[in-house]
C-alpha cells in the first residue's frame, strides 16, 4: 500500500510543468518597441539581403494596418506589442564554427529537455536545429544530409547561403499579409529552419526543430521553410518548450511547406509550451501560429500531425492548399487542454485541383476549466472535379466545466465533390476508472488506455518515439483532472 | 476468508448499510437476496473499494488484512473481484488488450513475467469457448454497445481471467435468457474450488438452482434480517419479501 501511494504521488509531482526553469546566459536584447528602424535592425543585425529587407518591411507596412483577429474563440487582454522585445540571442563573439563554441549554458540546456547536441550524444537518427529564443544554435547530422545533397540549416545561414532558393519560395504559400501575426512574423522573424530536399532524394532521417523561449518579454518569431522537390520525401518532427513566468510570452511562427510534382512531406509537431498557471491561469504562452503547405506539383501530398497539449492559447489552423491534380492534404490533431488554457484549432483544405483529396481527423481533450474548439474549413474550387473530403472531429470532456465545440465550414463550387463529415462527443468518466480499478489497473494506465484508444489514429501517424512521448505527455496532463 | 463486521456505510451522506454483519470462509457460496434498494449493491461497492461509496463504522477483513486500507486497484490485486450490475462502457478499448491488462497487473504483482499478447490469446480463447462467446467480442471496445446480456458474461470471462480469491457476483443473472444464464452458471461453478468463495447477490431464485449457496441472506433497509440454507431461497420464491421484511 504505501508502495502504491508513493507512486501515485511521484505521478503526481512529475504533473507540474518540469520543463519551467530558466536559462543564465548572456544575450543580447533589443529594447522593447516595434517601429521601421527596429525592423531595419533585425535585417542588418543578421546581414541579410536586400530582398530579405524589403520582404520584412513590405510586410511592416501591411502589419501596421490591420488588427488582431476577434473570431476566434478564445479570450485574453489585447497584446501591448510595444512591450515585446523583437530579438534576443544568446551573445556569441562571432560565427560558429564548431558546437564547442556554443554557450554550454545553452548546450545544457538542451541536454536536460532530452535534445543532446554535442557530437558525442546527439541522437542517432534525428538530425535537430534548436533554436534558442530567437537565434538556432546548432544544428546537427548537417554534414550527413549534405552528402545526399539535403540542405537543413537554420533560416539565417540559408539567407547567406543559398538566397536565391529562399527568395524564390519565402512567402508563396503564406504571402506577406496573410494574416495579422504572419504580417508580424515576416516584418520581424530572427530565425527558424530551412529544409531543402532535391528531386529523387528520399531523407535518411527524420529532421526537426526544438524551439525554446528562454527570456521573459522576447516574442519568439520564428520562420520554417520546407521544400521538397521532384519524387522526394521528408518527415519533419517540431518541439518545444518555454520557462514558466507570469507574463504571457507570444510565439507567432509561420511555417510554409512546399512539395513538388510526387513529393511527399510530414510534418509531426508535438507542442508543450508552458499553459500558465494551472489554478489561477496566469503566465503561459500565446501560440499564435500559421502552418500552410502547398501541394504545387502534380501527385504531391502533404501531411500534418499535431499533438498540443500546452500553451495558454493556441490559435492555428495546418492548412493545404491543394493546387495540383491527384494531390492530398491531412490533417491529423489531438488538441489537449486542462486548467485555464484555451485553443481554438483545426485546418483548412483548398482544393483548386482536380482529383484532390484531404482528409481531416481532429480529436479535442478538454478539462477542468478549459475550452477547445475546433474549427475546420474545407473549400473546394470550380475546377476541383472529383475532388473528396473525409472529416472526423471527436471532443472528449473530462469534469463537467469544460467545454467543447465544433465549427465545420464546407464551401464547394463544384458538384462533383464527395464530402464526409462525422462528429462525436464522449465523456471519461470516474465510473470508467474505478472499472480498470476494480481489475487491477492503475489509475495511471486506465487514463492512457483510454486517452489512447481516443486518439489512436492520430497517434498511429506519429514517428514511434514521438507517440510513445505523446502518449505520456497527456496522461500526466490529465492524471489529476479526471473526477 | 471474509469477516464483516457491524458495518456502516453512506453515500453522499444518507446512510445505507446499517450495520451489516457476515463471515464468509474459504469454499463457501452466500447468496444476498432482498428487494431493490435494501443495499446489496452498496454492499458489493464497499467490499471493491468504489470511491463514492463511505465506510462510517465497523470493520471488514479480507485474510486478516483490513480492507479499508487498501485502494480498489490494490484490493483486486489481492483477490478481490466483483462483477458489476450494470458494467460500464469504454470506447477505443479494445476488449482483449483490456483484459490482457489486467491479467498481467497481477503476473507484475507476484513477481512473474507479462505474458505476452499471443499466449495471452490462447487463454482467452479457451475462456471464451467455455463462456460461449465468439471470438469478435475480442475485438470489440471494451463492453462498448454491448446488450446487457453480453455485459454480463463479459463480468464472467473477466472472473474467469482473473481467477480471483473472493467474488461479489451483483446480480449476474438479470439480463441473461436462460441459455445464456445456464452457461453462465456453469463457466462459475467450473472456477469453484476449495480456496475460493462466491458472493451472488441475486433477485430471483433460478441462479440458485444452478449455482447451490451454502447460505442465504435476506438484506433490507441495509441490514441483513434472515440467514439460513438453501431453503429459506425457496421460502422466499414462495412467500414473496413481505414476508421476512414485515418482521422488520
Ligand atoms: N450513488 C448513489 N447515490 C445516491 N444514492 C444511492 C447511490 N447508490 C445507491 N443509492 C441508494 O442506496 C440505496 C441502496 O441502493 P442499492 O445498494 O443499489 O440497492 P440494491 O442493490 O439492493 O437494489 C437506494 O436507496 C439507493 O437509492
Ligand atoms: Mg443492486
Amino acid at each position: 500500500m504505501s508502495d502504491e501511494q508513493s507512486s501515485v504521488s511521484d505521478i503526481l509531482e512529475d504533473n507540474t510543468y518540469k520543463y519551467g526553469f530558466t536559462t543564465d546566459v548572456e544575450s543580447e536584447t533589443f529594447a522593447k518597441g516595434l517601429d521601421e528602424d527596429v525592423v531595419r535592425r533585425i535585417s542588418k543585425k543578421k546581414k541579410e539581403p536586400q530582398f530579405m529587407l524589403d520582404f520584412r518591411l513590405k510586410a511592416f507596412a501591411k502589419w501596421k494596418t490591420m488588427k488582431a483577429p476577434k473570431w476566434p474563440n478564445v479570450q485574453y487582454p489585447s497584446i501591448d506589442f510595444q512591450n515585446i522585445s523583437y530579438y534576443s540571442a544568446p551573445k556569441q563573439k562571432k560565427v560558429l564554427e564548431s558546437l564547442d563554441e556554443v554557450d554550454p549554458e545553452v548546450m545544457r540546456t538542451f541536454e536536460k529537455l532530452g535534445i543532446p547536441l554535442d557530437e558525442q550524444k546527439k541522437l542517432a537518427n534525428v538530425a535537430v536545429d534548436a533554436v534558442f529564443d530567437s537565434v538556432s544554435v546548432a544544428t546537427t547530422h548537417k554534414k550527413k544530409l549534405m552528402e545526399v545533397g539535403i540542405i537543413f540549416c537554420p533560416m539565417s545561414e540559408a539567407l547567406q547561403e543559398y538566397p536565391e532558393l529562399v527568395e524564390q519560395y519565402l512567402g508563396t504559400v503564406v504571402p506577406v499579409g496573410d494574416n495579422f501575426y504572419s504580417a508580424l512574423n515576416s516584418a520581424v522573424f530572427t530565425d527558424g529552419s530551412f529544409v531543402y530536399i532535391p528531386p529523387d532524394t528520399i531523407s535518411p532521417m527524420e529532421i526537426s526543430t526544438y524551439f525554446r523561449i528562454n527570456t521573459e518579454e522576447t516574442g519568439q518569431f520564428e520562420r520554417t521553410l520546407i521544400i521538397c522537390a521532384e519524387n522526394s520525401y521528408v518527415s519533419y518532427l517540431e518541439g518545444c518548450t518555454a520557462p514558466q513566468f507570469d507574463t504571457n510570452q507570444l510565439h507567432a511562427a509561420v511555417v510554409e511547406l512546399i512539395t513538388l510534382e510526387n513529393a511527399e512531406i510530414k510534418y509531426s509537431t508535438v507542442q508543450n509550451w508552458y499553459a500558465g498557471d494551472k489554478e489561477t491561469g496566469k503566465g503561459g504562452v500565446y501560440n499564435f501560429v500559421t502552418k500552410r503547405g502547398k501541394c504545387q506539383g502534380n501527385n504531391s501530398k502533404i501531411s500534418w500531425t499535431q499533438v498540443e497539449t500546452g500553451s495558454a492559447i493556441t490559435w492555428k489552423y495546418p492548412s493545404c492548399i491543394l493546387l495540383g491534380d491527384n494531390t492530398s492534404g491531412e490533417f491529423y490533431s489531438v488538441a489537449l487542454t486542462n486548467g485555464h488554457m484555451q485553443a481554438d484549432t483545426g485546418t483548412k483544405m483548398i482544393h483548386i485541383g482536380k482529383n484532390t483529396r484531404s482528409s481531416i481527423i481532429s480529436k479535442g481533450i478538454s478539462a477542468d476549466h478549459a475550452s477547445n474548439t475546433y474549427r475546420g474549413q474545407v473549400k473546394v474550387g470550380k475546377n476541383a472535379t472529383n475532388a473528396r473530403n473525409y472529416s472526423q472531429c471527436d471532443s472528449m470532456l473530462v469534469g463537467d466545466k469544460s467545454s467543447a465545440h465544433t465549427f465545420p465550414y464546407i464551401e464547394t463550387a463544384n458538384s462533383s465533390v464527395q464530402i464526409e463529415h462525422e462528429a462525436s462527443t464522449s465523456k471519461i468518466s470516474e465510473e470508467q476508472l474505478f472499472y480498470f480499478e476494480s481489475r487491477g489497473i492503475s489509475r495511471e494506465n486506465a487514463i492512457e488506455a483510454v486517452i489512447s484508444g481516443f486518439c489512436k489514429e492520430v497517434f498511429k501517424q506519429l514517428p514511434m518515439e514521438f507517440a510513445v512521448e505523446a502518449q505520456k505527455l497527456l496522461t500526466l496532463k490529465l492524471e489529476d483532472s479526471v473526477g | 476468508m471474509l469477516e464483516i463486521k457491524d458495518l456502516h456505510a453512506s453515500v453522499e451522506g444518507n446512510e445505507i448499510l446499517k450495520g451489516i454483519s457476515l463471515s464468509i470462509k474459504k469454499g463457501e457460496i452466500h447468496a444476498v437476496m432482498g428487494p431493490n434498494g435494501s443495499g446489496k449493491s452498496t454492499l458489493a461497492k464497499i467490499l471493491s473499494g468504489h470511491p463514492s461509496y463511505e465506510a462510517t463504522g465497523g470493520e471488514i477483513l479480507f485474510e486478516g488484512k483490513n480492507l479499508f486500507d487498501m485502494d480498489a486497484e490494490e484490493r483486486s490485486l489481492s483477490g478481490i473481484f466483483m462483477g458489476f450490475q450494470y458494467p460500464v462502457e469504454v470506447p477505443g478499448v479494445n476488449n482483449a488488450e483490456f483484459l490482457r491488462m489486467a491479467f498481467n497487473a497481477r503476473r507484475v504483482r507476484a513477481d512473474e513475467e507479462e505474458m505476452d499478447p499471443l499466449d495471452f490469446d490462447e487463454l482467452l480463447s479457451d475462456k471464451m469457448k467455455m463462456l460461449k462467446m465468439e471470438n469478435k467480442y475480442k475485438e470489440r471496445s471494451l463492453n462498448d454497445g454491448f446488450s446487457g446480456g453480453e455485459k454480463k458474461k463479459n463480468e464472467i470471462l473477466q472472473m474467469a481471467i482473473l481467477d480471483p480469491k473472493l467474488a461479489i457476483l451483483d446480480e449476474t443473472d438479470s439480463g441473461l435468457d436462460i441459455d445464456a444464464l445456464r452457461i453462465v452458471a456453469e463457466g462459475v461453478n467450473s472456477l469453484r474450488n476449495e480456496n475460493n468463495a462466491l458472493i451472488l447477490i441475486t433477485h430471483y431464485q433460478r441462479l440458485l438452482d444452478y449455482i447451490k449457496p451454502d447460505f442465504v441472506h435476506v438484506m433490507h433497509n441495509g441490514l441483513i434480517v434472515k440467514s439460513g440454507d438453501k431453503a429459506l431461497a425457496h421460502e422466499l420464491e414462495a412467500q414473496g419479501y413481505d414476508w421476512v421484511t414485515a418482521e422488520n
